[in-house]
């Protein structure tokens, strides 16, 4: 089952920029696009594990810090000639909340 | 249970191998891979541009390390199989490792021939099969002596013609009266010789070496004819043989190569072979084509498929000489039964031979002129019967069915399954496909999405007509390379736009320039950012979003996610406060690495994030500042111990190196910059290899500046001297402003110098007062809004929400 939780507030993570979340399943990058939107993606880059919300964001994906590979906020893969992909993580805005759905441990035991 | 796989050899041909076997069959096997070079797979055919300085050795990586861990391969570097247990199915290497087999592949690739004459085994006499050999020869072209390369092959004369660039006097030495005779004609190999000697290599012909002469190290080579060419260095390149000593103590069966049938099997059903080591019909071979052909099989085999087998092609021979444009392909021998059509045109240096049997191309030879290859070898592969073009056959394609010579309709008119890239095996349709479904607009795209183009590079050209002919006015090769694919525009034009129309915010350049992304990428985003920083100190407001992460948290990324933290140490010096400040802070935060970088001073390496606010805070305390050592700004301005203590000091070396430090730090680049001050030409602060170096000399200060010692290893150039310090820092200052000004983003100091021109940059930073003094007040002036400690700002709060996390989540309590 979804397990939403409130992680923050819009204005917490600045245009084009990104924060991460600490959870018992691993890091979770958290990003806020120049259009507004928020994303949010494992904090874990399919090349080398590369923290990806220290990473440069755009349009809606972002440039691993480690070695420039670029991973789509939207649908978790590599972009361009690299192949990989991240997990995804449900988001949900409540007026300046914002969400983000995590298993439980019990469907991750299932 | 997975199968075990052990591979002997990690080359190129069990590379492409697995590549297959992985994208059939990911999870099928555990790959265990034994490697005598102690590196990873890259590509062997291009140590020839990285030989001439046209590449780096990482450019030419197939497989990086990274490839290996994330496919949970083993590969042991640098381990040499000695034995094959057939019975027990093991193999052990020199180190002493057993690795127990269900599968085992050899691709123990060749051995280079040594000629049997006495003096092959002094010092400086080398051959030339991998990148150590590379390295020998690059550190033999330092002294920029003589060279003799024997062999006037393939492999030689590329040897000779990247030993020529890197400074050294050649000469090649040919047993053979014309130049790659096995692939060349006697008119295209005379040809040869005369474009190889235009380049300034000697070449002389019909020479048969005596012996290698010299005491210890090699002196010269004496010909039968006693004729001795001085040397230093030697290096043998006349051929290889296959390497198969292991497979033949094995007891498989052994002929010139390991004998496999045509799915790559030996006598061994558990062991297959490939590569240069193998034979397959009585053939080895010695070009990646056919290689490539074989890992495509011997993947097949290994994956369950049985059906596939190899089948004989030839290769078209090419070399990779820039410059030097020829292609062969086939036999070209005379005969009764055999025509031919040549066509030469002296000035322009083009030789074209085909030779005919009964209507149909059987060998094909061109000289300077090879655009027409791909078509000649496709109407050669195919046997297609030419008699009804026979009339304007050589001319080429272009002049088929009378249209005109357009070189763009060779290319269109190449029928789908032509081969383009024969190194790779890609074919017309294959590239077309790609640049279409994917959307592809630069070359290194099509060679990351169809390896077209990525292993010799010789059919770059047709790749790029490909490109042209698809894309229409979308691709442009001569156009200036742009800044990233969100935009048209270079660095230049930018940076010139920037200015004229008076844009000052990213939104503004990006409207205005019509970028063709909304919010541009991870390559022109930084850049811009720098562009106006440094065009407008006082307006711009510094984007840090578009700053790479080291720059907008003030630390250096670590691998594994933590930072390093380098406080500046001015000019090298230090004092037991800020020692003692630096040691509480190592044992306060656990910090687990402490090091004296390059850059004379302290890195403490593995802080996390969290942290970072809390260790500035304590270093500022005792006066630390950020030393930005991960800034394209100023990084470190090295010193020397000079006339303070030194008894050849001329100078006070470290004070300017100081002086220099507290009045350029903060400042942004276009790339890193480095400084260094040596007291006396001694030069014990390496300032000959800095961006900019002052080297003190009884009568002043001689300023040098462009040169590198990372990537590229350049001496520096000579500015000019100058009588008294502030001088040297009145021009060291207005150097860094124009390079500040001009530079392209991410360029160094040296490159941007070779762009413009040292003559251009003595003129008007030396000879020009006015426009020094002008470009010196200008930094002056940046200075006052760039000379602002990023550390203390972070300390009393600034961009806090970088430093933790946004929220730290517990267990989801409905688990429980
Ligand atoms: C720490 C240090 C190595 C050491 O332990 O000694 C170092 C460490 C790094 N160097 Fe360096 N370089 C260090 C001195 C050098 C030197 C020697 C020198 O400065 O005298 C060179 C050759 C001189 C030169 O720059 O030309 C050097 C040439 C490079 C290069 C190649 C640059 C080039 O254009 O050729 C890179 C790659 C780059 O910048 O893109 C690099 C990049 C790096 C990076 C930043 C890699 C990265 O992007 O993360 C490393 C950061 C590690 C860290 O977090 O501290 N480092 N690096 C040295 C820090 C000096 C300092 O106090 O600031
Ligand atoms: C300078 C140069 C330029 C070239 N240019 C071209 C070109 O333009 N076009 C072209 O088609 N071809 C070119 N070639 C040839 C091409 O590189 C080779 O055909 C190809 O690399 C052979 O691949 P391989 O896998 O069979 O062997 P290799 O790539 O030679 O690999 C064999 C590997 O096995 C290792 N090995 C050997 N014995 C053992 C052992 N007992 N245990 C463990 N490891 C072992 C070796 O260290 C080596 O790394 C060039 C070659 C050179 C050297
Ligand atoms: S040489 Fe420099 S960049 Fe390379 S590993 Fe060492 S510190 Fe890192
Ligand atoms: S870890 Fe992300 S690109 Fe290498």
């Amino acid at each position: 089952m979804m397990n939403w939780t409130q992680i923050g507030n819009i204005g917490d993570i600045p245009l084009r920029g990104a924060r991460c979340v600490a959870t018992p399943q691993g890091r979770i990058g958290v990003f806020r696009t120049a259009d507004g939107k928020v994303y949010a993606i494992e904090d874990h880059c399919p090349h080398r594990g590369g923290p990806l919300s220290q990473g440069i964001v755009h349009g809606a994906s972002v440039t691993c810090p480690l070695h420039n590979w670029v991973i789509s906020l939207e649908t978790g893969e590599t972009l361009g000639a690299d192949e990989g992909a991240v997990r995804t993580i449900p988001v949900r805005m409540e007026g300046e909340a914002i969400f983000i759905a995590l298993e439980t441990r019990a469907e991750k035991a299932a | 249970m997975k199968e075990k796989l052990v591979i002997i050899g990690n080359g190129m041909a069990p590379g492409r191998m697995l590549e297959h076997l992985l994208e059939a069959d990911p999870e099928r096997c555990e790959v265990v891979i034994f490697n005598a070079e102690p590196r990873v797979n890259y590509d062997r055919i291009m140590l020839s541009p990285v030989l001439s300085g046209e590449k780096a050795y990482e450019e030419i990586i197939i497989h990086g390390d990274g490839w290996y861990i994330d496919r949970g391969i083993v590969l042991y570097k640098g381990h040499r199989v000695v034995s094959i247990d057939r019975a027990g199915k093991t193999v052990t290497s020199d180190h002493g490792v057993v690795e127990a087999y269900d599968r085992l592949v050899i691709a123990t690739g060749s051995v280079p021939f040594i000629i049997p004459v006495p003096g092959t085994d002094l010092a400086g006499v080398i051959t030339y099969r991998d990148l150590d050999d590379v390295q020998a020869m690059l550190l033999a072209a330092q002294s920029r002596e003589k060279a003799v390369v024997i062999g006037g092959g393939l492999l030689g004369l590329e040897a000779a013609a990247g030993l020529r660039a890197r400074g050294m006097e050649v000469t090649v030495l040919h047993v053979m009266p014309t130049l790659m005779e096995r692939q060349l004609d006697p008119a295209a190999g005379y040809l040869l010789q005369k474009a190889v000697e235009a380049r300034g290599i000697e070449v002389i012909t019909r020479a048969n070496t005596r012996r290698i002469t010299g005491c210890g190290r090699v002196e010269g080579v004496e010909l039968d004819d006693g004729r001795v060419i001085p040397a230093t260095l030697v290096v043998m390149a006349v051929g290889i043989r296959p390497n198969v000593g292991l497979a033949r103590e094995a007891g498989l069966t052994v002929n010139r190569g390991i004998v496999v049938d045509d799915g790559m099997r030996t006598s061994d059903a558990s062991i297959m072979a490939l590569g240069e080591c193998a034979e397959v019909a009585g053939d080895t071979y010695g070009l990646v084509a056919p290689l490539y052909q074989m890992a495509r099989v011997a993947a097949a085999h290994l994956s369950g498929d049985e059906s596939a087998r190899f089948v004989h092609s030839e290769t078209p021979t090419k070399l990779k000489v820039t410059g030097i444009d020829l292609y062969s392909l086939g036999d070209f021998a005379d005969g009764d039964d055999r025509e031919e059509i040549v066509l030469r045109d002296a000035t322009a240096g083009v030789y074209k031979r085909l030779v005919l049997k009964e209507n149909r191309i059987i060998g094909t030879v061109l000289f300077g002129e090879t655009s027409d290859g791909a078509w000649f070898g496709d109407l050669q592969k195919k046997q297609a019967d030419i008699s009804g073009i026979r009339d304007s056959l050589i001319f080429g394609q272009a002049y088929q069915g009378g249209s005109p010579a357009d070189p763009l309709a060779a290319v269109a008119a190449l029928p789908d399954d032509a081969e383009i890239c024969g190194c790779n095996g890609v074919c017309k349709g294959r590239i077309v496909g790609a640049i279409r479904q994917k959307g592809l607009t630069a070359l290194d795209d099509v060679r990351a999405h169809t390896k077209a183009s990525a292993s010799c590079g010789t059919c770059t050209g047709l790749v790029e007509q490909l490109m042209s002919l698809t894309l229409g006015d979308g691709y442009n090769p001569a156009a200036i390379q742009p800044i990233c694919q969100c935009t048209d525009l270079g660095h230049d034009d930018v940076r010139r736009l920037i200015r004229a129309k008076g844009l000052k915010t990213i939104p503004a350049v990006m409207q205005e320039l019509e970028w063709k992304t909304s919010c541009g990428c991870a390559k022109c985003r930084p850049a811009l950012n720098y562009y106006l920083v440094c065009d407008w100190p006082d307006e711009y407001a510094d984007d840090y979003q578009s700053r790479f992460i080291n720059e907008r948290v003030h630390a250096n990324i670590q691998k594994d996610g933590t930072y390093s933290v380098v406080p500046r140490m001015w000019g090298g010096m230090t004092s037991s406060k800020e020692l003692r400040a630096i040691a509480d802070v190592v044992d306060k935060f656990a910090i687990p690495a402490v090091k004296v970088t390059g850059g004379q001073r302290i890195d403490m390496l593995g802080i996390r994030k969290e942290d970072l606010p809390a260790v500035w805070a304590d270093l500022g305390k005792a006066g630390f500042v950020s030393g930005q050592a991960y800034a394209k700004g100023l990084r470190t301005v090295k010193t020397c111990v000079g006339s303070d203590w030194c008894r050849f000091g001329t100078q006070d070396s470290t004070g300017l190196g100081i002086r220099i430090e507290k009045f350029m730090w903060g400042s942004w680049t276009p790339a890193k910059v480095k400084m260094a001050v040596s007291g006396c030409p001694r030069n014990c602060a390496e300032a000959t290899c800095k961006d900019v170096g002052v080297v003190c000399v009884d009568s002043g200060y001689e300023i040098h500046f462009a040169g590198a010692a990372g990537l590229d290893i350049k001496g520096t150039e000579v500015l000019g001297l100058v009588k008294a310090e502030d001088e040297a820092l009145e021009v060291i200052v207005a150097l860094t402003q124009m390079y500040r000004e001009q530079g392209r983003y991410l360029e160094r100091i040296y490159k941007w110098a070779r762009r413009i021109g040292i003559d251009e940059i003595r003129r008007q930073i030396v000879d020009d007062r006015e426009r020094r003094r002008a470009y010196f007040d200008r930094f002056v002036f940046s200075q006052k809004f760039a000379q602002v400690d990023p550390w203390s700002q972070r300390v009393s709060g600034k961009d806090k929400h970088e430093f933790n996390p946004l929220a730290r989540l517990e267990l989801a309590e409905a688990a429980e």
